[in-house]
């Protein structure tokens, strides 16, 4: 009996010695949690360790599951800071008192919206960078099904596009929620919910995964996707024949954010690194990971690619009420109830 | 001197007075808290810790380790030797528990207890090495105690080893399956409202069956009921397909189509179903040249049951095909020999004796079949279209917009409901016969040739399966050396440079592709986690299938929830219930690889399970008549018999450590990334190509260390004679 566990300890230990960790004497450490890109994380962390000598410890992982996980850990933290991804869950967790309020000093240097953004959350996030919502197609495919070019919301429900157009489901994607929410500011709630209704008809599946729509539409499984633009023109510089379109009606925004994490074991490097993803230079960057949002800093120059949001007629998006915990599940409820139990 | 209890009781007091009690901050295996030892305050003893620090909680345990040392002179046979060992273990786990939930790193865990006794002004870490040595010695010293009063005849090891196991299934699979369905009950704010409970579980959308009169969506609880039955039935038919035609018939391909139906199995989740979309999507290469050839649109007609069904049983298969093939193997030849001599033609022997005494490895592979099936993640997200089942709602009522843990809790309560029921009708299904071919008498038959019908049979499915299969894979191997899958084909090694580039830098070879790093860490984990996973699960079924104990039935059950709840459910209650002390393990690799072993045991068991019901009890019994302890007969009967279970859970349990997704994705941390959570962030971001050339090369290295497991552990050899008819009268034996 001895020998069996013995020889099951030795298993693990000969393997386990291995993996003991070395232990660095940096300046500092970090622990981040990264929703963007692997290449933009990579990137940023390189960046990061050149410029303070702080040792960032980096996960990456979408904001949905970042943000189940600093719930799920708010006992005893184990991130510092959560840089990245869609906003909205980034005020969610401000509003749980799950990250911590800090006031950058580059504050003065950000966008509007960035600011408004930040006021609003009670300074516990802050926006790194902006992505107008809009509307995708595939320009091969709209051809060959001889469906014309939307310009609008509106031309969305008209039965020419019956079956061609994809958005998430607004239950599991941040992306879509901001679509619900961007179409009841748009219209109003009750014509809004006009419009989620008509636009059911067409719909021919509420993927789970914000961007999925664009991809799926990309490789010719739907004609239309409802996404966030610069997720379309990631695939357009892929090589896909995508092309984009701002709604005429004007459409909403997310705003990529930064928060620092409440009872994290380095708030002082996270500090740091709140600044250092708000200095322009560094925002410049985010092209090299092919990152096309416009970044958050008015001194920072956008990427070429990136969707001119001057160019685009954008609401002005009202994050407070709509990035409230209430609100969202009484938008969704009534979307569940009103739209997802309609025939096709 | 009773010498187990003694050296237990060594363990206990060593840990107690020695080893730093505390969890160590630099990791488990890290040697940095020698230099604050013994006397600083992280790495200090128990014992120090009391005398020191003030820690006066932790004093309580002198008592039951003091006790035993008064009885250890006394036989074994005296009662008071195993009254004294029971009542110490027994209460030196409740002081050892009461401790660890009561005091956290907050002090006082209740507030209740605040109010008793004012606030503590203390706080306790995770536990460490001294807190785990002090726990296992109240365990064996219970467990001796129950052994000296004669339990399971007095066999120390058998009674050890139920301990143990029923010790880490509590703690790994109870305690944090209880952690995230209490959630069920609550409110967002934590709050306990049981009606909130009946509300979400009787909601429509769960159990709506609009579908059968309008076009609207089913409830999801009957999509995943229904796919699950269909998955489970094409694996089980599938899989025993497959298991005849490897050993019963003169299939020349024998070796590749062992390799071609493991293949799914080891591939990364969604590059199948990615593979689908491009061959049955809408604008896939069979659906376009269905269109130029008929004028019709399919369209979309993948998306949803048909094409979930078409990928789960192309990835399952080999699942039930690993459980059936010991079974089918195993079936004696002596009966089906019997069966001729007694007149009965080959298809009668076939359906009346061979048939039958495969059901429990049909009955298990059936199981497995449909647990997996309600489990899977990637598949349903990928083609799911609108055909929505509960693993992907419970993934996105945790991660997603919605964020409702309570909703993901109760349809985790639906899945397991629906697991349980089951593994009731297995149960009841396989009855108390008995299915013992492999016994210690004289078993040197020839397997009787298959009746034609069923070799047709059996070509006709498993054979244009694994054309499909090759096909699938053609594709996946292509799209990894071309610079866009399924738009511009060009040649390229670019995504093999990216992810696994080695440069030559200042300090000799830098391995600077993008993917070394999770590779490496996957690797390591996997291949520490599938040996002990493989041990916990068979001895495991041993003791389930060996020994008779109060309890057993729900034993079996507790040892099978953790492979019937998905995933993500498993990973955040690891971060609910191993985020915090006592149990303090995020952020580590150990937690990665608890979370493996506990996940993919069932698989182990299973297969000890199935295997072990066709070995006769008397082997077993003529070791131990002939004096061998329990522990040497298993060692030297049982598991030299096993070895085709041992393969199966082995080579399971590595590759699913190396493919797991779901429950991972919470559970990875910067310094143990892991292959799969890396390979999804890449797809979330449309990289498919490093993908695909990242999965290439796992699904290489999993083929190459299958090869190497079999080797290493090797065949059954059960006396039986070589049927050299069927080596080289392939001819004879097909057609």
């Amino acid at each position: 009996m001895r020998r069996f566990y013995l020889s099951l300890v030795t298993i693990a230990i000969a393997g386990l010695v291995a993996a003991t960790a070395n232990t660095t004497f940096a300046a500092g450490k970090l622990t981040l949690y990264c929703s963007p890109q692997i290449e933009w994380c990579q990137l940023m962390v390189k960046e990061f360790e050149k410029s303070t000598g702080i040792k960032v410890a980096m996960t990456r992982k979408s904001s949905g599951e970042t943000f189940a996980q600093i719930k799920a850990e708010r006992r005893n933290p184990k991130g510092d800071v959560w840089w990245g991804g869609t906003g909205d869950p980034h005020l969610q967790a401000a509003e749980e008192g799950l990250t911590q309020e800090y006031k950058s000093p580059r504050l003065p240097e950000l966008q509007d919206w960035a600011r408004r953004q930040a006021e609003q959350s009670g300074f516990k996030t802050v926006g790194i960078y902006a992505g107008a919502l809009g509307v995708g197609y595939n320009s091969e495919l709209a051809a060959k099904h001889k469906v014309p070019a939307p310009k609008c919301w509106a031309d969305l429900t008209k039965p020419a596009y019956k079956g061609h157009v994809q958005m998430a489901n607004p239950n599991s994607s941040g992306t879509a929620y901001t679509t619900l929410a961007t179409i009841v500011q748009v219209f109003g709630e009750e014509k809004g919910f006009e419009f989620m209704k008509g636009l059911h008809k067409n719909i021919n599946q509420y993927t789970k995964s914000g961007s999925a729509p664009i991809k799926a539409s990309a490789r010719g499984e739907t004609t239309i996707g409802i996404v966030f633009q610069h997720d379309a023109v990631t695939q357009a510089v892929k090589g896909f024949p995508i092309k984009i379109v701002s709604p005429c009606e004007g459409t909403g925004y997310e705003i990529g954010s930064v928060s620092i994490i409440k009872g994290g074991r380095n708030p002082e490097s996270a500090k740091k690194w709140v600044d250092f993803a708000l200095d322009p230079k560094i925002q410049t960057m985010a092209a090299q990971a092919k990152a096309y949002q416009v970044p958050s800093n008015s001194k920072a120059t956008p990427p070429p690619q990136a969707p001119d949001l001057s160019q685009i007629k954008l609401i002005d998006y009202n994050f407070k009420k709509y990035g409230s915990s209430a609100e969202r599940r009484r938008l969704l409820k009534k979307w569940d109830d009103d739209v997802s139990t309609l025939p096709r | 001197m009773n010498r187990p209890a003694a050296l237990w009781l060594a363990l206990g007091w060593g840990g107690f007075a020695l080893l730093p009690w505390y969890g160590v901050e630099d990791g488990f295996w890290s040697l940095a808290w020698l230099f604050d030892y013994p006397a600083g305050a992280d790495a200090a003893p128990a014992l120090l810790q009391i005398l020191l620090f003030g820690r006066w909680w932790l004093a309580p345990m002198v008592l039951p380790l003091a006790a035993p040392l008064l009885v250890l002179r006394r036989p074994r046979t005296d009662p008071l030797f195993s009254r004294v060992l029971l009542a110490a273990g027994a209460v030196g786990a409740v002081f050892f528990l009461g401790q660890g939930f009561l005091i956290g790193i907050g002090g006082w865990e209740y507030a209740t207890l605040e109010g008793l006794f004012g606030p503590l002004g203390d706080r306790q870490f995770g536990m460490g090495y001294g807190a785990l040595s002090v726990a296992a010695a109240f365990l064996f010293l219970f467990a001796q105690g129950l052994a000296a009063r004669g339990a399971i005849n007095g066999d120390g090891f058998v009674v050890g080893s139920i301990a143990l196991v029923i010790a880490l299934v509590a703690a790994f699979i109870f305690f944090p399956v209880v952690r995230i369905l209490a959630s069920a009950f609550q409110d967002n704010d934590y709050n306990f409202v049981p009606y909130l409970f009946v509300e979400k579980l009787f909601s429509h959308d769960i159990w709506g069956v609009g579908c059968l009169t309008a076009n609207v969506n089913c409830g999801i609880a009957w999509n995943s009921l229904l796919m699950a039955i269909l998955v489970a039935a094409s694996t089980t038919v599938l899989g025993l397909a497959f298991a005849l035609l490897a050993t019963r018939t003169g299939f020349r391909a024998k070796r590749l189509l062992r390799l071609l139906s493991v293949l799914p199995i080891i591939t990364p989740p969604f590059v199948i179903g990615l593979a689908i979309i491009l061959l049955f999507g809408a604008s896939g290469t069979v659906t376009q040249a269905i269109e130029t050839i008929t004028g019709t649109t399919p369209g979309r007609y993948i998306y949803g049951l048909p094409g979930i069904w078409l990928a789960q049983t192309l990835a399952f298969t080999p699942i039930a095909f690993l459980v059936l093939i010991g079974v089918v193997e195993g079936v004696s030849p002596s009966m089906e020999e019997a069966s001729q001599t007694l007149r009965a033609g080959n298809w009668r022997t076939f359906t009346t004796v061979s048939l039958p005494l495969m059901r429990p490895g049909l009955a298990n592979a059936f199981l497995v079949g449909f647990i997996e099936s309600l489990a899977d993640f990637g598949n349903p997200l990928v083609l799911g279209g609108n055909f929505d089942v509960l693993s992907t709602s419970i993934f996105f009522a945790i991660v997603g917009a919605q964020n409702d843990q309570g909703r993901a809790a109760v349809l985790a309560i639906i899945l397991l409901a629906f697991t349980l029921t089951a593994f009731w009708a297995q149960h009841r299904w396989l009855g108390h016969k008995s299915y013992a071919t492999v016994t210690g008498k004289g078993d040197a038959g020839l397997h009787v040739p298959l009746p034609r019908r069923v070799v047709w049979l059996a070509y006709g499915s498993a054979l244009p399966w694994a054309g499909l299969t090759a096909v699938i894979y053609c594709m996946i191997m292509f799209g990894g050396f071309v610079e866009l899958w399924g738009r511009d084909h060009s040649l390229t090694l670019r995504h093999y440079m990216d992810a696994f580039s080695i440069t030559t830098g200042t300090g000799g070879l830098v391995w600077s592709g993008a993917a070394w790093n999770s590779f490496w860490t996957t690797i390591y984990i996997s291949l520490i986690s599938a040996p002990l996973t493989a041990a916990v699960g068979l001895l495991t079924a041993y003791l389930l299938i060996r020994q008779k104990f109060a309890g057993q039935q729900a034993f079996e059950f507790g040892t099978m929830l953790s492979f019937a709840i998905p995933g993500t459910v498993i990973g955040v209650g690891y971060i609910l219930a191993f985020n915090v002390p006592p149990i303090e393990l995020t952020g580590t690799g150990i937690i990665l690889v608890i979370c493996f072993i506990f996940r993919n045991m069932p698989v182990g068991v299973r297969a000890g399970i199935a295997a072990m019901t066709q070995i006769d009890k008397s082997l077993d019994e003529a070791s131990l008549t002939l004096g061998a302890s329990s522990f040497a007969t298993v060692r030297k009967v049982v598991l030299p018999l096993l070895r085709p279970a041992v393969i199966a859970a082995l080579v399971f349990s590595f590759v699913r450590a190396m493919t797991a997704i779901s429950a991972v994705i919470f559970l990875v941390s910067a310094n143990y990334d892991m292959a799969t959570s890396y390979i999804i962030g890449r797809v979330e971001n449309g990289d498919y190509g490093l993908s695909i050339a990242y999965s290439s090369v796992l699904i290489v290295v999993m083929v190459v260390v299958i090869l190497l497991i079999q080797l290493v552990v090797g065949e059954r050899r059960i006396g039986r004679r070589e049927d050299m008819n069927v080596a080289f009268g392939a001819g004879g034996a097909v057609g």
